[in-house]
């Protein structure tokens, strides 16, 4: 930390702000402290505080839950991977989101709304028991406070490289608002604010977008100009190069890509994380539980747009080359600097306060993500559950509160750990790879498997996760180790990340579905609302084609694998 | 949602992206008469006016057509 903090001391900042952009940026956060303010009132119960009343419309609910995976990290570092690696960081957004959030929203919604639980970890205790709540809330409490580091380091990056400011500066002043405003409306100020911060982000960034295109000369001008000055590299096909782990910059194959990125990893963050599940939870009836994930995935889909494509077109326009991290010297910008580098060649007074503004929003929804979903693990699943059983609603609306200050809290020492790590996504696909991975395998088999009993998904849970974080000691120990684990010698980081989690998965999966063979089962009158075929789903069939959730899934599936042949 | 009175999120985005498109356009036409000394890539375009006003229609839309309205 201490070399990183002279690092930006001493760094000369990319520009300056007018006072046009100083007031764009006040206006946004007199804006977020006045909607919690004002929603303190409508937040006295703990469901009101935890779950937002559960009235949420599938649109707020849908653009909340996509909002809330849209931290500065999203912005930043995958801008920044797309500098390095290409279209195929597009991946992350389509084959990596779009079919779990579809089975989210079709298959596995009805199970999580109907058992009207409060969370994750609170539908592992319906249906495995409380030592699989135990340690599902446990290891996803720890992972909610790591990545809001991760999150914060990546805001107090952006502010360091463009503006100068402190670094210890950006992280308090953001942090508190957040604090603040979650403190004061809970979930429902959450997600209203996300779906505020959505809009701006949107508004903020697409402007790079739109005028890279027309200073590359539209996508064939930038193709062209990225073939000519990057010559034998191909940084603009999605799948053409996944035959080979040496075929692409990413160092990583199809299968990795597909069974590692698009199954595992994928399914186990957008249908298992309680960050972006309890914003669907908050949804009215089940039908808008089950439109928000569809929603969301339509505009999900639609984000390389502000995300990849400024990633592309500095390969295309920017005049200097940038580095990784471990080869930046003096006057050299990095890969995690290429949104800001774009916002300075584009973007004039006001206009750059929007921009900045888009990634202090971006920075503060998936904060206020991790901080309210982190307060209500912590306050149905850990102390209510181990601590205190029998107190008011008031009392765990009070605790839930000061559980928000304090999650904010262990969240920026956090983010001074997180500065020693080189290189920022990596480091969030392994802590992927440790929580969300097998806890994926304990939840869908417990949803889909009457026979999965409450030994089988423990140990299951127990030794998946073990497995995870033993293979990143082992690779950390031995890099040689990496051919093992991604099952080639070529294979580099990103695979190691994909392949970590498949094994993971597949080790929960064989342990769980064994130690279920040799234990006794719950009887099926316990599981119903909790597993498929003791559950009864509420028809649709009365609702016109156009209101079916099912409808709009296939719509988006189409449209997501005729994006993937474009750009093959 | 959450009784009479409530106002919706719809209502602030509209007034933020208002007072977002008011700001950004008024900006963009003194950017006219006082070009800056080192002006971005594109200036010539003079984004800052046309999305100010993209900003202030969207704010708009929004702000009118979820003003809180008393009953």
């Amino acid at each position: 930390m201490p070399s990183l903090v002279a690092a930006a001391i001493s760094s000369e900042k990319l520009l300056s702000l007018s006072p046009v952009d100083l007031l764009v940026i006040v206006l946004y956060f007199v804006m977020v402290l006045g909607i919690g303010f004002y929603l303190k009132r409508y937040t006295k119960t703990g469901e009101d505080f935890f779950l937002a009343g559960r009235d949420m419309s599938a649109w707020i609910a849908g653009l909340s839950f996509v909002a809330a995976n849209l931290g500065s990290l999203e912005l930043m570092g995958w801008a920044a991977s797309a500098y390095q690696y290409g279209i195929l960081a597009t991946h992350w957004y389509w084959i990596g989101a779009i079919p779990a959030m579809l089975f989210l929203g079709v298959v596995m919604m009805p199970f999580y709304y109907i058992s009207r639980t409060h969370s994750v970890p609170g539908y592992l205790q319906l249906r495995y028991g409380e030592p699989a709540r135990a340690l599902s809330a446990i290891s996803f409490g720890l992972m909610t406070v790591l990545m809001s580091g991760i999150n914060m380091f990546s805001m107090a990056l952006v502010m360091k490289i463009i503006l100068g400011w402190d670094i210890n500066f950006s992280i308090w002043v953001s942090s508190i608002t957040v604090a603040a405003y979650v403190f004061l409306g809970g979930l429902l100020s959450a997600i209203f604010n996300e779906v505020l911060q959505f809009f701006l982000i949107w508004l903020g960034a697409i402007i790079i977008s739109v005028l890279g295109l027309v200073e590359a000369g539209g996508w064939s001008g930038m193709v062209h100009r990225i073939h000519e000055r990057w010559p034998g590299q191909d940084y603009t096909h999605l799948w053409s190069g996944l035959g080979s782990f040496t075929a692409n910059p990413m160092g990583i194959n199809w299968a990795g890509i597909v069974l590692g990125l698009g199954f595992v990893i994928s399914f186990g963050y957008w249908t298992t994380d309680f960050l972006v599940v309890q914003r669907v939870l908050s949804a009215r009836d089940l039908r808008s539980a089950k439109m928000a994930p569809i929603i969301g995935s339509i505009f999900k889909m639609a984000l390389p747009f502000i995300v990849i494509l400024p990633g592309l077109l500095a390969l295309a326009v920017l005049p200097e080359k940038l580095v990784g991290e471990s080869q930046a010297g003096a006057g050299a910008h990095t890969y995690n600097e290429v949104l800001p580098l774009m916002l300075a060649r584009y973007c004039g007074p006001g206009l750059l306060g929007l921009g900045i503004t888009a990634l202090i929003a971006g920075f503060m929804s998936g904060m206020a993500g991790n901080v309210s979903a982190f307060a209500t693990v912590w306050t149905y699943d850990i102390y209510r559950a181990f601590m205190r059983r029998d107190a008011s609603d008031s009392h765990y609306v009070s605790v839930g509160r000061w559980c928000t200050v304090l999650g904010v809290l262990v969240s920026i020492g956090t983010a001074y750990l997180v500065m020693q790590f080189l290189s920022i996504m990596d480091y969030v696909q392994a802590l992927f790879s440790f929580f969300i991975a097998p806890l994926f395998g304990t939840v869908i088999l417990g949803m889909l498997w009457k026979r999965a009993t409450p030994a089988g998904g423990f140990w299951g849970l127990l030794t998946g996760t073990l497995a995870s974080i033993g293979m990143f000691a082992w690779v950390k120990g031995d890099p040689s180790a990496l051919r093992y684990i991604a099952l080639s010698p070529h294979a580099k980081d990103m695979a190691e990340n994909m392949y970590r989690a498949l094994w993971s998965w597949i080790i929960c999966v064989i342990v769980t579905v064994v130690v279920s063979l040799a234990t006794k089962p719950k009887p099926e009158s316990q599981l119903a609302g909790l597993v498929y075929g003791a559950t009864e789903i509420p028809s649709e069939g009365h609702l016109p084609l156009f209101k079916r959730p099912l409808f709009w899934a296939c719509v988006v599936i189409v449209i997501f694998f005729v994006l993937n042949i474009i750009f093959w | 949602m959450h009784g009479p009175g409530f106002i919706s999120i719809w209502f602030f985005i509209g007034v933020l992206l208002s007072a977002y498109g008011v700001l950004i356009t008024v900006t963009g036409f003194y950017e006219l008469g006082s070009p800056p000394a080192n002006p971005p890539v594109l200036f010539n375009l003079h984004a800052t006016i046309w999305w100010g006003m993209v900003l202030l229609a969207i704010g708009l839309v929004y702000f009118i057509r979820f003003l809180p309205r008393k009953k």
